[in-house]
């Protein structure tokens, strides 16, 4: 059975407000576990809620990206170095308690702050409580997104694939490291090669068999 | 229907949570940069809510380019991070005082 306009809307509300309940959740799970290993799951949870509001916001193609980006890759990323790395947990957990509520107190003024911009003051000229207008049936957010990114950001695409060569070659040659006493193949040497160096003619004089 | 006013108070949420994450885990490295996400994370709500509020995608594509910045940092700084354990054998924001700043 299709769903009426008004009917959609209260599904998306209700939608809306158990992926924010979760996302908030899993942000607080982010800064207080315990383990960096469950901070990191928290993070993917986070992540995968976030993506849920921009599905329903019908931002889908950033929705999909963040999940395979961010889940796929940059959390992955993350988890390898994190269970990688020998810390001590010990440590680095001694003194969490101690700005803690410098931490809290900035964070609930933050809060207030914004909540009275966005509840009490507004922003001029602008509608707040407008809801997002539903797009047109048919419409694809990938097609207008590329139709925009290929032609009038065609430049600023190609500096972030800049930035991501960058990025790996900066990776790459940061942990790349050479360990002595290794017998791997150094492909440059065996091809500058020359027979001079390998074989080696020596003039003897002929000997009887005995 | 999402009003931009949910949005909004959302990412900003969002945003003091990440900001109290800094201070909480403050000498762990790896939980600055997921806490450096969670921020970004939050600041990509409000381009994607302003974006649909006023009809125009060069919010979204703004969050493209804020994702792939994202990307790229966390990259660096996880690279820096492994040089760093392998050089220090510890994460801890404290041991890093060669520069004595």
């Amino acid at each position: 059975m299709p769903l009426t306009g008004e009917a959609t809307a209260v599904l998306v509300d209700i939608l809306f407000y158990v992926f924010a309940t979760l996302l908030v959740a899993g942000a607080l799970g982010v800064i207080t576990a315990r383990n960096p290993v469950y901070s990191a799951l928290f993070l993917v949870f986070a992540f995968i809620n976030s993506a849920g509001i921009w599905l329903l916001a019908e931002a889908e193609f950033l929705a999909i990206v963040l999940v395979l980006v961010y889940v796929g890759a940059v959390m992955v990323l993350f988890l390898f170095v994190v269970m990688m790395l020998d810390i001590n947990l010990t440590e680095l957990r001694r003194g969490f308690t101690r700005f803690a509520w410098l931490g809290w107190l900035t964070a609930l003024a933050l809060i207030a702050e914004i909540m009275t911009v966005v509840w009490t003051r507004g922003l001029a000229g602008v509608d707040l409580s407008r809801g997002f207008v539903p797009e047109p049936a048919g419409f694809s957010n990938t097609r207008a997104l590329g139709q925009v990114l290929y032609t009038r950001y065609a430049y600023p695409f190609e500096l972030a694939a800049v930035l991501l060569v960058v990025a790996i070659v900066a990776a790459i040659a940061l942990t790349l490291r050479h360990r002595p006493g290794l017998k791997s193949q150094d492909i440059s040497r065996q091809v500058a090669v020359r027979a001079e160096d390998r074989v080696r003619l020596v003039k003897m004089a002929a000997e009887k068999r005995s | 229907m999402i009003t931009v006013a949910e949005m909004l108070t959302l990412s900003g949420v969002l945003f003091a949570l990440a900001v109290a994450g800094i201070f909480l885990n403050r000498k762990n490295i790896i939980l600055l940069l997921m806490c450096v996400e969670l921020l970004l994370l939050s600041a990509n709500f409000n381009f994607i809510a302003f974006s649909r509020m006023l009809g125009d995608l060069t919010g979204q594509v703004f969050v493209f380019f804020v994702l792939t910045v994202a990307a790229a940092e966390s990259a660096i700084g996880l690279a820096i991070l492994v040089v760093l354990f392998r050089e220090r054998r510890s994460i801890n924001v404290e041991d890093l005082n060669t520069l004595k700043g």
